[in-house]
């Protein structure tokens, strides 16, 4: 078969990911139900940790050990529950089989689906800060470089296992999956509360998840200042095995 | 491209589906050999029954399924996988459709339109198609003809060299169905190639330019409709007659070859027509019972015909 060089009519790579990083974002932002899961769910934990004595011990005051751990669950809201079934719905509907039709790209639709998750992540950030600064959180500031690289690595691993559950389940087993996710991990993930107040029995198989290392490397640096090496090390191997299978196994329609 | 070189070439080609559980986890397949040209400037028709395998050979050309025989060339180009640069010279309207129920039609339009460098008109499109008159509710509020609506305009939005369209007048109203056999019609002299299949035979004889007759998987038959039908006509040379009468009519038995009915109350038709004294036993008849028919009607052939005819020959086969 020839194979030519051909004209293009699709404008730049760049163009086209941010166009579609804004197309996400919109659709984000505009469904309910994500927004619930994204913004009301994290305020409400914030302020029934914050109010009641559930971290005591874990740092001097409660809005201290509490701020980490809810920032750490917007990234496991957005990355992978709302951005995983946006994409599960997206695949049944046939979106992203028209999408494949445009110049859009596989790289243009990853990418897309990235930026919507850190536009989404950053308001997130910006509110759960704002509100806990209210309520007189005092980070370490030494931690907040450490805080936002651990929150970055965060959403690459769950954003990479959200789509690849969105790739290789049904919608509604997608919707069951990672809501079932969420409320596991935040409950007894290690997200909000530290693995250190679980059963001794059950704390290395949790210290294996990303989200308990994603919550403990959280408190490590804004409760302490410090910067967890271990954290790092799980994220960075969830992120990668994640994404390996993500690509791998993942069904655009 | 030259409007000699052919946009689209489809060389036998074969496709396999499945696992299928009903046949013990096995693949079916669903193409057998199909191979086609569609050249700038005219509208080539996939035509057959559901199942055929026309939007199987389309989900092929378009790069969405890897054939697992033959060969695709599309601008030139092997379709399957992510190429960017192809698919901005090619649009495609998906039968499903394929849009974003909670989304808005024109600001779908506009960002699908931003993916291209020199995007069609949109605002222009959005007023053919008359997309405003529903363009603020969600696409999962709006009907199916307008669904359809939509999914045209998305197929367009990049100003295509090479057009897709999958069932294009499936769910519209006779208006819409106008608006957009006329677009097609626009698009065509305007040098598009234009790729369509249908079931519906009135649309394939009132578009195409080549048809091409799918069955099982295969292509049976191809060429213009005028081909088609005058090829049909020299296997089996017969006229329905059709006419209008009163209901109930106590109906004589034909000269053998021929086969009269009452279709429906009062509408009759006599098949097999092949010679005058054939009409001159139909009006005896109607002299001796002193019927004068209301209508009256020798049937041209229709790529309905031809295409049922292809039909028969395969299940006989």
């Amino acid at each position: 078969m020839s194979q030519q060089v051909i004209a293009s009519n699709a404008t730049s790579p760049l163009k086209r990911i941010l166009a579609q990083g804004k197309y996400e974002s919109i659709q984000m932002l505009s469904n309910g139900e994500q927004l619930i899961l994204a913004v009301v769910m994290p305020l409400i934990a914030l302020i029934v940790l914050s109010v009641t004595d559930l971290l005591n011990g874990v740092a001097e005051r409660s809005i201290d050990a509490a701020v980490p751990g809810v920032l750490a669950l917007c990234v496991i809201s957005t990355a992978f529950t709302g951005q995983g079934i946006g994409t599960g719905f997206d695949r049944r509907y046939g979106v992203l089989k028209m999408f494949s039709t445009t110049p859009l790209g596989k790289a243009g639709l990853i990418f897309g689906k990235v930026i919507a998750v850190l536009t989404v992540l950053v308001i997130q950030v910006i509110l759960i800060s704002v509100v806990g600064l209210f309520m007189g959180w005092e980070p370490n500031l030494v931690g907040i470089v450490p805080a936002i690289l651990f929150l970055l690595l965060g959403a690459a691993a769950f954003t990479s296992l959200g789509l690849l559950i969105a790739g290789t389940v049904r919608p509604e087993a997608t919707l069951a999956i990672t809501n079932l996710a969420w409320i596991l991990l935040a409950g007894a993930g290690g997200v909000l509360y530290p693995l250190s107040m679980a059963p001794d029995w059950i704390q290395p198989t949790l210290n294996a998840l990303p989200s308990a290392a994603l919550g403990d490397a959280m408190r490590d640096a804004l409760i302490s200042g410090h910067f967890s090496i271990a954290g790092l090390i799980f994220l960075v191997l969830w992120s990668a095995a994640a994404s390996f299978a993500a690509i791998k196994l993942f069904k655009w329609n | 491209m030259s409007s000699h070189t052919p946009s689209l070439i489809i060389n036998e080609l074969a496709k396999d589906l499945g696992p299928v559980p009903a046949l013990d986890n096995r693949m079916l397949r669903v193409l057998e050999s199909v191979s086609l040209k569609a050249y700038p400037g005219k509208v080539t028709t996939l035509l057959g029954a559901n199942g055929a395998g026309k939007s199987t050979t389309l989900a092929c050309a378009q790069g969405l399924l890897q054939p697992n025989g033959g060969t695709v060339e599309l601008l030139g180009q092997d379709p399957y996988g992510d190429n960017p640069d192809l698919r901005s010279r090619v649009g495609v309207m998906l039968q499903d459709g394929g849009l974003p129920p909670s989304m808005r039609p024109i600001p779908l339009l506009r960002h699908v339109a931003s993916l291209y460098k020199n995007p069609i008109d949109i605002d222009s499109l959005i007023t053919r198609l008359d997309l405003e008159s529903f363009g603020t509710r969600t696409i999962r509020r709006l009907s199916g003809g307008q669904k359809q609506r939509v999914a045209m305009a998305i197929a367009l939005a990049g100003d295509p060299e090479v057009l897709f369209l999958d069932e294009p007048s499936a769910g519209l109203d006779p208006q819409s169905r106008q608006v957009v056999f006329d677009l097609i019609t626009e698009l065509r002299d305007a040098g598009k190639a234009i790729i369509l299949t249908t079931h519906l035979m009135d649309d394939a004889q009132r578009l195409s330019d080549y048809v091409y007759i799918i069955d099982k998987g295969c292509t049976v038959a191809q060429g213009t409709v005028a081909e088609l039908i005058e090829r049909a006509a020299e296997d089996q040379d017969t006229r329905p007659i059709a006419f209008a009468g009163p209901a109930g009519l106590v109906l004589p038995e034909p000269p053998t070859g021929l086969h009269l009915s009452e279709t429906s109350a009062g509408e009759y038709r006599l098949d097999g027509v092949n010679s005058p004294e054939h009409l001159n036993w139909l009006t005896t008849w109607w002299v001796k019972e002193n019927i004068l028919p209301t209508q009256l009607n020798l049937q041209s052939r229709s790529l309905e015909d031809v295409f049922l005819e292809f039909a028969q020959k395969e299940e006989r086969a």
